[in-house]
């Protein structure tokens, strides 16, 4: 299978929508019919050939299509949306909804990416080296049915709204997070190795939050279950201690919330309710 | 655009006994008419195609305080379901509560030409115009919810019918509205106080007043009013298991009212009113007591309120109910009370093949529909958008139409459903004739609309053609077909306008807004005296600024009606 590569022809000004640009849609197209696909710039409705420089290397070594882009990206959206084979590598950094609504593949991301990144994906790999955006993997606003399944790996920092309404599947973070992960979820898993800014698992009713950083606070909605010495995050375990919670109590949940101990020595009075 | 003539079409007009034969349409001036002159006219070729009069929907949430409530509270309804501008259209979105101008350009493309909105508050009257003067090609009307309003439930305690038909007549034109509405009468205003009301017998709280009381009250107004259309009921306990018993009763507590065998009550969307058994667990469906009731009596009209497997809206002006639904789904939900007059709830569902309760409600609609034999008395609805969206229609007419489709809905929903459902043991298929009845002719005639639903000289010229050949095709089995047709019409004509052609909309004129003008002054006069002082004490809103004025309509079309009360 062939390797296609993409490299912006100027930086853009104004929002790129380019959903057109996954696996999916690139399989069976030659360099001319890819760069004939439509997408929008702005207002206005573009050939993908006049934004970006296309060319194809064959490579049969590879089993599915590999699409290459290198270049600023920050206004570039939705690329790999809805995508569910094949891979897609990003040199630099990418714009929003970057793997909305995926169901397979991967995309690798080297460098940043922007907001509602992998929006209510069903399956596949993301892998972010650097930072990411706000609502990573979350539902869109009023929707209920967020990530369900697949996996998303950052290895900087992300912003506020992790895990939105997450139905499933697992999100790793290696850096520190804002507030609010895993707002009303019901399932799947989400690990941050940093630090977390609070208000983690408001309305939560299932799933599993490890923290390994420091928070300020749990919110009062939650109650102590017990200590325990590691967990166990996609059969890997995490060497603790951490401290249980169980909650949300206000929307009848049974979540869990793991916090690290030594990292939170502010919260050892949780203890003498154990 | 002054004269067009539809050529050639197999015409179904019920109205006027004309059953799909072979006819030409004279339309002149927005009015169908005996003849034209052929060398003017546009000539619409509908050869293999059949004509009906332009869809009535009587009983669909599409405007008001209400369903724009639904709409804030929905983001995630609309961003999959975007129709974007066109040089005739405007953009706009669905899919359960589809923006104002959207729900008239799919109304149209169905080839619905007219819509009632069954539920506005009398205070909300304002909005609701607002909306409908921004809903497009369909002509339409709303029914103020009169039933748990503190007026009605005082002057019925007193038993002063006339007055309280006087104040239904000053209401009418107060918020321009259609009909009297009725919703779990008693029950909205016990919900103010946190309590609902058991069933037709159990008095409202600080009124002492029963649902049957109101129930019939109202329905003496009606017929003192002279009302185009009967009260319009939505029963009590309505999507409680077991409630049929209440149901049946409702319908009873006004057979002693009725003249002529005219019919004197609509129960609406009957099929949330037509549950049987315990609980949910021993759910169960009351359709065939309820089909044998209205079989038996010319007093009723029903609507189906058919479920589709769907995620859609729920809203009534029923906040208890919606309150039950809200604990059953866990999901979020608005509820309001409206000052003396009604409450409302909204809560989004989804209708799941392999729930039982659900595939259940599924069967109850269609064994409704399909034991009641006389098509008059039973319409199609889905309540939008409480047991689906409208645009699902065409999926309920190839059901009616076919066994096939049926048995084939029938695999693939819950087990413990497919083998309490009546539905595979019921031959009957509906024919274009019986569909033309229960989508346009019936609920017209039922409405009281004189000049719709049907095709007779000085009708008007609103013309549905759809792309199916009676001739050449077995309905029955090509249920698909039939869909696809009732999804597009071939040509959509409003007031002698096409509007829509081949499925797309080509031109937006305004529709009509139907408001019933009741003549009774001297009885009017004394009300308003008496209501200045009571508005005071009761409302937010000064007396003088609570009447819609008939310039706040965009195009208003009175309908009078001559009161016997004087």
């Amino acid at each position: 299978m062939p390797i296609i590569k993409l490299s912006p022809k100027y930086s853009f000004k104004v929002p790129v929508n380019a959903q057109i640009i996954t696996p999916d849609i690139f399989q069976g197209k030659t360099p001319e019919e890819i760069a004939k696909l439509q997408v929008w710039e702005g207002n206005r409705s573009k050939e993908l050939g006049e934004l970006f420089k296309i060319s194809e290397n064959g490579n049969d070594a590879l089993e599915t299509l590999v699409i290459e882009i290198s270049g600023d990206l920050k206004k570039v959206r939705r690329i790999g949306a809805k995508m569910s084979i094949g891979e897609i590598v990003i040199h630099g950094d990418v714009g929003m909804h970057l793997g909305e609504e995926m169901e397979g593949g991967k995309i690798t991301v080297n460098g940043n990416a922007e907001s509602w990144m992998g929006a209510m994906m069903r399956g596949g790999i993301i892998e972010v080296k650097g930072n990411t955006g706000n609502y990573v993997a979350s539902a869109y606003r009023g929707s209920t049915k967020g990530m369900r399944g697949g996996k998303i790996i950052i290895h900087g920092n992300a912003g506020n709204d992790v895990g939105n309404a997450m139905l499933g599947g697992v999100i790793k973070i290696f850096g520190n997070v804002g507030q609010f992960v895993g707002v009303n979820m019901h399932d799947g898993t989400i690990m941050i190795r940093g630090d977390c800014q609070g208000r983690m698992g408001a309305e939560m009713r299932g799933g599993k939050i490890v923290i390994c950083g420091h928070v300020k606070s749990v919110l009062p909605s939650f109650t102590i279950e017990a200590l325990r010495k590691r967990v166990k995050v996609e059969g890997e375990p995490i060497e603790g201690p951490f401290y249980l919670f169980l909650g949300d109590l206000n929307a009848g949940g049974n979540g869990k919330l793991f916090i690290s101990k030594n990292a939170n020595q502010h919260l050892s009075f949780y203890e003498k309710f154990l | 655009m002054t004269s067009l003539l539809i050529k050639n079409g197999f015409v179904f007009d019920p109205l006027n006994g004309v059953k799909g034969e072979k006819m030409d349409i004279a339309i002149e001036n927005g009015k169908i008419v005996e003849k034209i002159n052929e060398r003017e006219a546009k000539i619409i070729d509908a050869s293999g195609m059949i004509v009906m009069p332009g869809g009535v929907d009587i009983h669909s949430h599409i405007a008001g305080a209400k369903v724009n409530s639904g709409r804030l509270l929905r983001p995630e309804d609309h961003f999959k379901d975007v129709e974007p501008k066109t040089p005739i259209t405007r953009s706009g979105v669905g899919y359960s509560i589809p923006s104002t101008f959207t729900t008239g350009y799919r109304y149209a493309r169905m080839g619905y030409t007219t819509v009632m909105d069954p539920a506005m508050p009398p205070l909300k009257a304002r909005h609701t115009h607002e909306e409908f003067n921004d809903t497009p090609i369909i002509d339409k009307a709303a029914y103020p919810l009169l039933g748990d309003c503190w007026f009605v439930l005082e002057y019925l305690k007193k038993n002063r019918i006339e007055e309280c038909a006087a104040y239904v007549a000053w209401m009418l034109k107060a918020t321009k509205g259609y009909a009297i509405k009725i919703v779990n009468p008693g029950g909205l205003e016990a919900w103010g106080f946190g309590r609902n009301v058991r069933n037709i017998d159990d008095p409202v709280p600080n009124f002492g007043i029963t649902p049957r009381e109101i129930i019939r009250g109202l329905c003496k107004v009606n017929k003192l009013l002279n009302l185009p259309h009967t009260i319009h009921v939505h029963t009590n306990n309505l999507g409680k298991p077991g409630n049929y018993i209440n149901t049946l009763e409702t319908m009873r507590c006004v057979e002693d009212l009725v003249e002529n065998g005219k019919p004197a009550i609509h129960i609406t969307h009957c099929q949330f009113s037509a549950f049987a058994g315990d609980d949910w667990r021993t759910f169960d469906s009351g359709a065939e007591a309820i089909a044998k009731y209205v079989n038996a009596h010319s007093h009723v009209t029903l609507d189906m309120g058919q479920i589709i497997f769907t995620e859609t809206t729920t809203m009534t002006a029923d906040g208890p109910f919606q309150f039950i639904l809200y604990e059953l789904s866990g999901n979020k939900w608005v509820n309001s009370d409206v000052e003396t007059e009604t409450s409302a709830g909204i809560v989004p569902f989804q209708y799941k093949r392999k729930s039982f309760v659900h595939a259940m409600q599924w069967s109850i609609a269609m064994e409704l529909a399909l034991l009641i034999q006389d098509p008059w008395k039973i319409f199609l609805t889905t309540d939008h958008p409480n047991a689906g969206p409208f645009t699902h229609y065409p999926r309920v007419i190839s059901w009616l139409i076919s066994r096939k489709a049926r048995e084939k809905i029938l695999e693939r929903i819950n087990r413990k459903a497919q083998r309490k459902s009546l539905v595979p043991t019921i031959d009957r298929e509906y024919s274009l004739y019986e569909i033309a009845v229960i989508t346009r002719a019936g609920q017209a005639k039922a409405l009281g609309l004189k000049n719709k639903g049907h095709l007779g000289v000085g009708a008007d010229a609103d013309i549905a053609i759809y792309n199916l050949n009676p001739e050449t095709l077995d309905l029955a089995q090509k249920p698909k077909t039939v869909r696809k047709a009732f999804e597009r019409a071939a040509y959509t004509i409003k007031d002698g306008n096409i509007t829509v052609k081949n499925g797309e909309v080509v031109s937006t004129p305004s529709g009509r807004t139907f408001w019933v003008n009741v003549e009774a002054p001297q009885a009017e006069i004394e009300i308003s005296k008496k209501l200045q002082q009571k508005f005071g004490e009761y409302y937010t809103v000064k007396y003088e600024n609570y009447p819609v004025p008939e310039h706040y309509l965009a195009i208003p079309a009175s309908i009078n009606v001559k009161a016997e009360v004087q």
